[in-house]
């Protein structure tokens, strides 16, 4: 399975998440989204950013409660919770975020 | 004849070195891979052990294993050689054969 | 969740890559991480050696899961022993483990590096005060 951007083919698994994490490039997003009926936005994509960033640093893609607690930390307490959170990202932050970002599914989701 | 011994276990967790070391005739070399890796640490209860084979082996440690494990050359016992993968290579075509303690 | 908090320790006793059980021990304490109990890690034996520094497996081609460890505290992870003894024979220092930090979000109460290394009388206490020791 794969998914096309700009003229490229794109590995991905059989749940939509990207093969390999290197070949991410912001356009990856772009087309999962649309694929969702979503248009990303600046807020979407502080959380993407966020997301690689972490999984940059730690090497796995955080549990949605560690998602949360972190984006309070790092963008303010109003972004830090559940109801914002799925607000952007609706079949779920960690999962669906963590696909657009390009990161493994979260550890311990199922 | 010479021998190629190959010990991929720690010698912390496994009896691997102490056999290896028991049986290895002089001239032969000793490579240690994967969690063998850990022998060759300065410091270490395995030191004299491998300090003491080192008078008639050729002790070598694979490189890429030691730095998987957060252990840059500097921390090898002197003496013992650090090795890439084409040297493995090299070092099992040189021997007549390789004998792998698991 | 449940009523009752129990007590957690992961006792970790196996170097990382030559087996599988570093890793899966790390998983399991990443998914229990949402029971809400009271959890610490013990590393002993060759357990000591998946905490060294500056890991870097490029080389031999399998995910380099060290800096994974270092996220543990917003797991709910609160402390992380070492035994001392270990770690003398393997000719290793404090200073040769990462460090992981902890912050109590609701308290703010934090800690620049819940690492401890431990001596056996500690380590004798810290088993016998657990109510749940899962072994890897």
């Amino acid at each position: 399975m794969g998914i096309e951007v700009n003229g490229k083919v794109y590995e991905v698994d059989e749940e939509g998440y990207l093969s390999n994490i290197q070949e991410w490039e912001p356009g990856v997003a772009e087309v999962m989204a649309k694929e969702d009926n979503l248009t990303l936005t600046d807020e979407h994509w502080d959380i993407i950013n966020f997301l690689r960033e972490y999984y940059e640093e730690y090497q796995i893609a955080p549990a949605v409660r560690v998602l949360t607690k972190a984006v309070g930390k790092k963008l303010g307490k109003d972004k830090g919770n559940s109801k914002y959170l799925y607000g952007l990202f609706p079949y779920g932050p960690a999962k669906q975020a963590c696909r657009y970002a390009g990161l493994p599914k979260p550890t311990g989701c199922v | 004849m010479s021998i190629l011994h190959t010990i991929n276990k720690s010698p912390f967790e496994r009896n691997s070195l102490d056999s290896c070391l028991r049986f290895a005739t002089a001239g032969a070399s000793v490579l240690l891979i994967e969690d063998g890796v850990y022998a060759v640490l300065k410091g270490a209860s395995a030191e004299a052990q491998v300090k003491g084979a080192l008078g008639n082996l050729n002790v070598y440690v694979l490189g890429p294993d030691l730095k998987a494990r957060g252990f840059s050359e500097e921390r090898v016992i002197e003496g013992v050689k650090v090795v890439d993968y084409a040297g493995f290579v090299d070092l099992a075509a040189e021997s007549d054969k390789v004998q792998a303690w698991l | 969740m449940s009523e009752v908090v129990k007590k957690f320790m992961y006792l970790n006793r196996k170097a990382p890559y030559g087996t599988i059980y570093a890793w899966e021990s790390l998983e399991v304490v990443l998914i229990g991480a949402a029971f809400d109990q009271e959890v610490s890690l013990m590393f002993m034996d060759d357990g000591v050696f998946q905490l060294t520094k500056g890991q870097d497996t490029t080389g031999i081609g399998m995910k380099n899961f060290s800096p994974t460890y270092r996220t543990l505290g917003d797991y709910e992870v609160k402390s992380i022993y070492v035994d001392a003894d270990s770690l003398v024979a393997r000719g290793l220092t404090q200073d040769d483990l990462v460090q992981v930090a902890w912050e109590d979000w609701e308290s703010g109460e934090e800690k620049e590096n819940i690492v401890e290394v431990v001596d056996a009388a500690r380590v004798k206490e810290i088993m016998e005060e657990s109510d749940v020791i899962f072994s890897f």
